[in-house]
């Protein structure tokens, strides 16, 4: 049964000719073997884990759950991920606030100490390499966290813009925490259950916030951040402690906090409105375009001083071509390339993720359409497999989120 | 979720009046010819009734739409009738026999999860007139589609 969803697939895909999924099955084949294994690996097999090759590694899909069943207990009561494919990174040195900076759109240097923020990595017109939730530890120690995917070209670029920084004298350094594993915990009794194994008063740290604080027993990197939508936690734990704390967070919330595959995840954070980057994010989409104009900060838009400055300043000003929207629409659910047209049937974009949404039980998609016909309530027709089906521009997120915040 | 197919085999097995055979997680039926792309057919007279495996059902999770194909159309034995929608996949559905579409199942359209629930009873998708029965010497019996299931799983 493993590697199931990923084989058939293949077998009944309907993009793939036949001379295709041979070709297919043949790198598949080749590269199963190399597929790298979370510290979870064992557990998540010993707990009914589908896996599936995820960005070079062995993920879980889905567990014993429907992905229907896990999407909706993580919004009622709460979902475990191991996201331990990620990359986790601290950034060192006196002068770590202006490196990251000239690579972030972000302003760094004013997030107080242990807070953080969503924010991109830019190329030189403008561009996504990546996504990134970054924190200032201290004022010389900022973490972040990368896609898993993305995980050999960012290291290579902030490796490259290092050395040329460092070479003019800038103090920097690196540590990727590869011995580290990154949990995310979500949902409602995230923090009712989290509390159970740290003394620290949960309650006191806030969407976004950072800390470096004992859980179960070993000290973890704890951030109050996720992909969901819902409260909750991101917690860098000691690879070596990593099954334990699984474990005991499974068990302080009497089975009710079920782990969590990929499958669910994506369902969460397309509800939440948020961006898979490869999908939503991509090298040629500007942050603007993608409606992450509230990550650039203040001072950022007015100083500049990142890659690709001058193009998402001028898109600012100007306005974008293009911009990402969310959509509702009937008949099959849209996918990601699914062609966006309007009632003259004139191509007007793309959906670049769609599925059918568990929570609100209709399909649902984000995607991007011409400037102009981005307003909520625009209607337009979205083709799947050739056949147009009604769809209408519609606000994100589709499901409220949750997130800790002050009252 | 193996007792909850068994007993969606079980009634499939009532209905049909045949045998069962449980294998594995997934059931197939006695009686019935499997195509490697996981489609079943079920054969009266010149009647073919098609749809998708419990193997097929178990490994897409929760059917969302179904695209049916329309009444009067033709398909070749392989050709592409229609698409199944998971939560997470979209997945083309191939005629196992060359007919001519009589009847589709409307249920589907409010109910796709019967494909899930009921995959070779309610969960019907089409009927077609077979124009050449000797097609059905090139599908699976539930044994070998049974082990043809095993051995795909098995690779990976």
């Amino acid at each position: 049964m493993r590697g199931g969803l990923w084989q058939l697939g293949q077998s009944i895909t309907r993009r793939l000719s036949q001379a295709d999924k041979k070709a297919v099955a043949r790198r598949y084949f080749a590269s199963e073997a190399d597929l790298k294994k979370t510290v979870l690996y064992d557990f998540h097999v010993a707990n009914g884990g589908k896996m599936v090759p995820f960005a070079g590694w062995s993920m879980p899909i889905q567990y014993k759950d429907s992905i229907m069943d896990s999407t909706v207990n993580c919004r009622e009561n709460g979902s475990l991920f191991d996201v331990a494919h990620m990359c986790g990174l601290s950034l060192k040195g006196k002068d770590a606030v202006p490196f990251l900076e000239k690579l972030v759109i972000a302003d760094v240097a004013g997030l107080a100490p242990g807070t953080g923020s969503l924010t991109v990595f830019t190329n030189e017109k403008g561009g996504a390499i990546d996504d990134s939730v970054i924190t200032k530890v201290q004022d010389d120690h900022i973490y972040l966290v990368v896609n898993a995917g993305c995980r050999d070209k960012d290291l290579a670029h902030i490796e490259e813009h290092m050395k040329a920084f460092k070479a003019k004298g800038g103090d920097v350094s690196w540590h990727i925490h590869d011995e580290r594993s990154l949990l995310a915990l979500q949902g409602p009794l995230a923090a009712p259950v989290l509390q159970h194994l740290t003394k620290e008063d949960l309650s006191k740290i806030y969407f976004g916030e950072f800390r470096i604080i004992d859980i179960n027993g070993s000290s973890c990197f704890l951030t109050r951040t996720g992909y969901t939508g819902e409260d909750g936690f991101e917690i860098s734990v000691p690879s070596e402690n990593a099954v334990d704390l699984a474990k005991a967070i499974l068990e302080k919330s009497e089975g009710k906090v079920r782990l969590t595959g990929l499958g669910a995840r994506d369902s969460l954070r397309l509800e939440a409105g948020l961006c898979l980057y490869g999908n939503d994010m991509e090298q040629h989409t500007t942050p603007v375009e993608a409606g992450l104009t509230w990550a650039i900060g203040k001072r950022r838009r007015a100083e500049g001083g990142f890659l690709g400055a001058e193009v998402i300043l001028k898109q600012l000003a100007e306005g974008p071509k293009v911009r990402r929207v969310g959509f509702f629409s009937s008949g099959p659910p849209a996918r990601s390339h699914s062609e966006i047209q309007d009632d003259k049937g004139t191509n007007i974009g793309e959906i670049t993720s769609g599925g059918f949404s568990p929570c609100l039980k209709k399909n649902i998609a984000m995607g991007y359409v011409k400037s102009g016909l981005h307003k909520a309530g625009t209607q337009v027709k979205i083709l799947v497999r050739g056949k147009p089906y009604d769809g209408v521009v519609t606000k994100m997120p589709f499901v409220p989120t949750k997130y800790y915040k002050p009252s | 979720m193996a007792s909850r197919l068994l007993s969606a085999s079980s009634r499939a097995a009532s209905f049909l009046r045949i045998s069962v055979a449980h294998r594995g997680f997934a059931s197939v039926v006695n009686g019935l010819k499997y195509a490697e792309s996981h489609e079943w057919v079920k054969i009266e007279d010149n009647h073919a009734t098609v749809g998708i495996t419990d193997h097929a059902q178990d490994h897409l999770g929760d059917v969302v739409y179904v695209e049916l194909p329309e009444v009067g159309a033709a398909f070749k034995q392989g050709d592409s009738f229609g698409a199944v929608e998971s939560v997470k996949a979209t997945s083309d559905i191939y005629s196992p026999v060359s007919g001519e579409v009589i009847e589709v199942n409307e249920e589907l359209n409010n109910s796709p999860g019967l494909v899930n629930s009921s995959p070779y009873e309610k969960g019907w998708i089409m009927k077609v007139i077979m124009k050449d029965p000797g097609e059905l010497a090139s599908l699976k019996d539930a044994g070998a589609y049974s082990k043809f299931c095993d051995e795909e799983d098995a690779k990976h």
